[in-house]
């Protein structure tokens, strides 16, 4: 395809065709993943796409912080007052039916716009179940989430990325190698009228499962969207069936960029016998192709070369030496888990409550809860009405929620032993001090545990003070053996702690990994170091963050086991200083702000 | 509502499958909770089987859907009042969903805004949870749901009833309902009170075998280019579950349960150390259930066997030393009861 990998002037070139297909069948094809840094490289190729959409195909943009009420609808509350009767707004999506909703920094988007999204997107439609409304509306569009992501730390919300066909990265084409999309607008009108009629044998499904499989992209989704980008390209060119070439296209834009595997291409035996076809239905709409077996392979072989030649350069590094990209199960990211507050942090949404109990008032929402009961209140008091304009009372009030982040507890494991004290301990020390120094301006904590002879002691309780911190590491003893089992054991004692008080905690452990007391301070290298990877299991299944800092002079691979126990970064220091430790911290941490 | 997909035309996914028929035999299972990856058809399968149920008889003008054969605690305020008149009405059995980002009032059922504006008259509109009566009540993304929701969510379906209580409105009505919800174990943990709510629950992954894949996309493929044609070309075998549902339902009550089998079940809940009776319960109803979707009079430890895993999966401790997740702890628990 492209020998020379993926210049920038091809880069446009598929940049372009996605956005063609795109325009030509957006909620059929879900959308694209957008992957560029505002610009006029964005701009340009967003303006592409809008004059390719059909005339007064509406291109709504789907702010960050969107909240429900704003994309879905409900009450609109001046409208209600005035008119005297129920007023419906319409929410975002239904707006942008039959055209594209465009979200902006796509990747911060939260969670539950994301769903509505997805949900809107899976059935066409928008139900509406709120402020006393039922609705449905049709909501047929496509998503372009503009992905403004830079580093491994931020990506799209896997739920709504696996509902969009294509991805496109922008970052390595030039103002310069932007062109004209260069397809003209009656062309695409006449491929949208021509999409239904495109056909495509049982063996282009088998094609691109096969591939999608080799590369390792794991939901049907792909799969499906991949069939169908394919019918698209075929649309495009005019033609009623699909070939190699929409195969192609479709592994290239659809396949690759989600591979988590990197496919042996020039495997000699031909790899898994190809699936008869399914004997019992020939209620298929698919008309069988009767293609022998062989040239069936090497169609596959050139779709599945296609795809692999439009593997982001990155991501074939990585692939290449075994890293995959994977999210863990966890929340990913840097900030501590979202907890709900009641005074602070990025509101949420109101609910009924009361302001007295600390909860701010939300004005807005305790007026829409009141407006509909006017008539009856102003009927019922009558009487003794004293010109009160909004009669409220105490059931409408509407508290704001909020939402914050928690506080990030560093908690530090450190091997004070005689074979770590020797070299390291000066060391650890003076990170501990420097993270604290970040920590006070980052509002974190951190907490400092030691193990030395038979047991483990909490030399430093969770605080921000650089005053204790700095006095309760300079008495640090070391010497003795080495209870890295006790360590760990203290450290998710405090974890657990940490948690309950709504924080979130990151163990960081520096030692040797050379354990040589149990549990029970039983000495003995061999049940010493399995109680110590028990007790590193545990941690990691209590699901906290962790990381291993190798500080022997000498990286062993105990240390690096304790790590994989953990399921956290391994990282060999033979010769770090405080500084680049803390650095290395705080690049595993994901804190930002490192100098 | 677009046409679903077909429930019989669903690839693979058995455990799944089983779950829901479970739960439409037999409702005092007590809800299904499916967790998998994305894009393996969750939602699907519940849509697909609302498409299936049995039609059933309610009250004619009754929003509640009152059952017209039920004793008085389970009818609504009006339908106890006085003998519901007229000629029972044969309904679609309720599947309703509850939207991300549903409210409160429409959950749960508020004033009537349209005649408390124009007429000024206070009136109760009954929510989803009137909907829901008698039927299903589908939750996607389940663990997106917003925590007050929830517990507005169980108290209701541990009680069977809806009451509201606001400002002058007194309401109280009858909702039961089978709790349906789907999630993915990335987006969060489920709260263990809510977990515990629900009956069975089913892990789905990803097909990884090509066959059983290029099935898929192919089905729906089909599917989404002529959805009246692929709906009827599948509309005999839908009807044949159909069927099974209905004479599962007729004979549910005859199947025996054998003592042995109570006590299997027993030993089996006292070596997964779950907690409280529930566990025990939910598991023999299942095979009850499965026993009469079999067409079989009696319950047999294959039928146990069955359904253990969708039964107990989320009932276990967890033990932070085991690392193999719950589904194996189950089928290790049953391998070595059954087997010894």
């Amino acid at each position: 395809m492209n020998p020379e990998g993926l210049d920038a002037a091809g880069g446009w070139h598929d940049a372009a065709l996605a956005a063609a297909l795109l325009a030509l069948a957006p909620s059929y094809l879900g959308g694209l993943q957008l992957r560029a840094l505002p610009g006029p490289v964005r701009e340009a190729w967003l303006e592409g796409l809008r004059e390719l959409l059909p005339h007064g195909a509406p291109v709504r943009r789907v702010p960050l912080h969107a909240n429900t009420a704003s994309l879905l609808g409900g009450l609109d509350l001046a409208a209600t007052l005035q008119a005297g009767r129920p007023v419906a707004q319409r929410g975002l999506l239904v707006e942008c039916h039959g055209g594209i909703a465009l979200l902006a920094m796509a990747e911060r988007a939260e969670r539950g716009t994301v769903a509505q999204l997805a949900s809107a997107m899976d059935f066409a439609e928008v139900v509406l179940e709120r402020d006393g409304l039922a609705a449905r509306h049709a909501a047929e569009f496509g998503v372009v989430a503009l992905d403004e992501s830079v580093g491994p730390d931020e990506a799209l919300s896997p739920v709504l990325a696996d509902r969009l066909a294509f991805r496109i990265d922008l970052h390595p084409i030039g103002i310069h190698d932007v062109d004209e999309i260069g397809v003209r607008v009656a062309d695409l009108a006449a491929a949208r009228e021509h999409l239904p009629r495109v056909t495509h044998v049982a063996s282009d499904t088998e094609q691109l499962c096969a591939v999608a499989l080799s590369l390792g992209v794991d939901s049907m989704r792909a799969s499906l969207l991949a069939l169908r980008a394919a019918r698209a390209a075929a649309a495009l060119r005019g033609a009623d069936r699909v070939d190699t070439e929409d195969l192609a296209v479709a592994a290239r834009l659809v396949l690759a960029p989600r591979a988590t595997l990197m496919p042996a291409v020039e495997e000699e035996s031909p790899p898994e016998d190809q699936p008869p076809p399914p004997s019992d239905d020939e209620t298929d709409q698919e008309t069988r192709d009767s293609a022998d077996p062989e040239t069936a392979q090497k169609l596959e072989d050139q779709v599945l070369e296609a795809a692999v030649a439009a593997i982001p350069e990155q991501l074939l590094a990585s692939l290449q030496a075994g890293r995959v990209p994977r999210l863990r199960a966890q929340t990913t990211g840097k900030s501590g888990a979202v907890q709900r507050s009641k005074l602070r942090g990025r509101p949420l949404g109101a609910r009924r409550g009361d302001p007295r109990t600390g909860a701010r008032l939300s004005l807005i929402d305790t007026l829409r809860a009141a407006a509909p009961w006017q008539g009856i209140r102003r009927r019922r008091r009558a009487e003794r009405s004293s010109g009160t304009k909004v009669l409220v009372e105490r059931d409408d009030f509407h508290v704001v929620r909020f939402k914050q982040r928690a506080e990030t507890t560093t908690i530090f494991v450190v091997d004070a032993s005689g074979s770590a004290a020797l070299h390291r301990l000066a060391e650890a020390k003076g990170a501990v001090e420097l993270l604290l120094a970040d920590c006070y301006v980052r509002r974190d904590q951190v907490a400092l545990i030691a193990f030395r002879g038979e047991s483990a002691e909490l030399l430093l309780p969770p605080t921000r003070s650089l005053v204790r911190a700095k006095r309760s590491l300079a008495a640090l003893p070391g010497g003795g053996g080495t209870p890295l089992a006790a360590g760990l054991d203290a450290a998710m004692a405090l974890c657990d702690l940490v948690q309950r008080r709504g924080g979130t905690p990151t163990v960081v452990c520096l030692t040797d990994g050379r354990a040589n007391v149990g549990r029970q301070g039983a000495k003995g290298r061999e049940q010493a170091l399995d109680d110590a990877l028990e007790s590193a299991t545990a941690l990691r299944l209590s699901g906290t963050r962790c990381m291993v800092i190798d500080m022997s002079p000498r990286p062993h691979a105990s240390a690096a086991r304790l790590a994989e126990a953990m399921r956290g970064r391994y990282l060999p220091l033979p010769h770090a200083d405080a500084a680049k430790l803390s650095g290395a911290v705080q690049q595993a941490t994901g804190v930002p702000g490192a100098p | 509502m677009p046409l679903p997909f077909p429930f019989s035309a669903i690839v693979g996914q058995e455990e799944m499958k089983l779950a829901l028929l479970i739960a439409a035999v037999d409702q005092t299972v007590g809800g299904v909770l499916v967790f998998g990856d994305r894009g393996t058809g969750k939602s699907t399968a519940i849509r697909a089987l609302a498409a299936l149920m049995p039609k059933m008889a309610v009250v004619p003008n009754c929003p509640y859907n009152c059952d017209p054969g039920a004793d008085k605690p389970g009818l609504c305020a009006a339908c106890s009042d006085h003998e519901p008149t007229g000629k029972p009405r044969q309904v679609p059995m309720p599947v309703v969903d509850l939207p991300l980002g549903a409210t409160e009032d429409r959950v749960i059922g508020a004033l009537d805004l349209e005649r408390a504006l124009t007429q000024g008259e206070k009136a109760f509109e009954p929510g989803l949870l009137a909907k829901a009566h008698r039927g299903f009540l589908y939750i996607d993304e389940v663990n997106l749901l917003e925590d007050h929701l929830v517990d507005a969510l169980l108290d209701v379906a541990a009680s069977g009833e809806n009451v509201v209580e606001r400002e002058g409105l007194s309401i109280r009505h009858p909702a039961s309902f089978v709790l349906v919800g789907s999630g993915n174990p990335e987006e969060g943990e489920l709260r263990p009170q809510l977990l515990d709510r629900f009956g069975l629950s089913v892990e789905v992954t990803t097909p990884q075998d090509l066959k059983t894949r290029v099935e898929i996309v192919r089905q729906r493929d089909a599917f989404e280019r002529d959805r009246a044609a692929f709906v009827k070309r599948w509309k005999r075998k839908d009807g044949q579950v159909r069927r099974r549902i209905t004479r599962a339902r007729e004979i549910l009550t005859d199947v025996d349960v054998p003592s042995d089998v109570i006590e299997l079940a027993s030993q089996l809940c006292m070596r997964l150390g779950t907690d409280g009776l529930r566990g025990e319960l939910t598991l023999i109803r299942a095979a009850r259930a499965v026993a009469s979707l079999d067409g079989e009079t009696e319950v047999t430890p294959a039928h146990l066997r069955q359904v253990a895993p969708s039964a107990l999966r989320h009932r276990l401790r967890r033990d932070p030393l085991d690392e193999s997740g719950s589904s194996a702890r189950v089928q290790r628990a049953v391998a070595e009861l059954f087997d010894a």
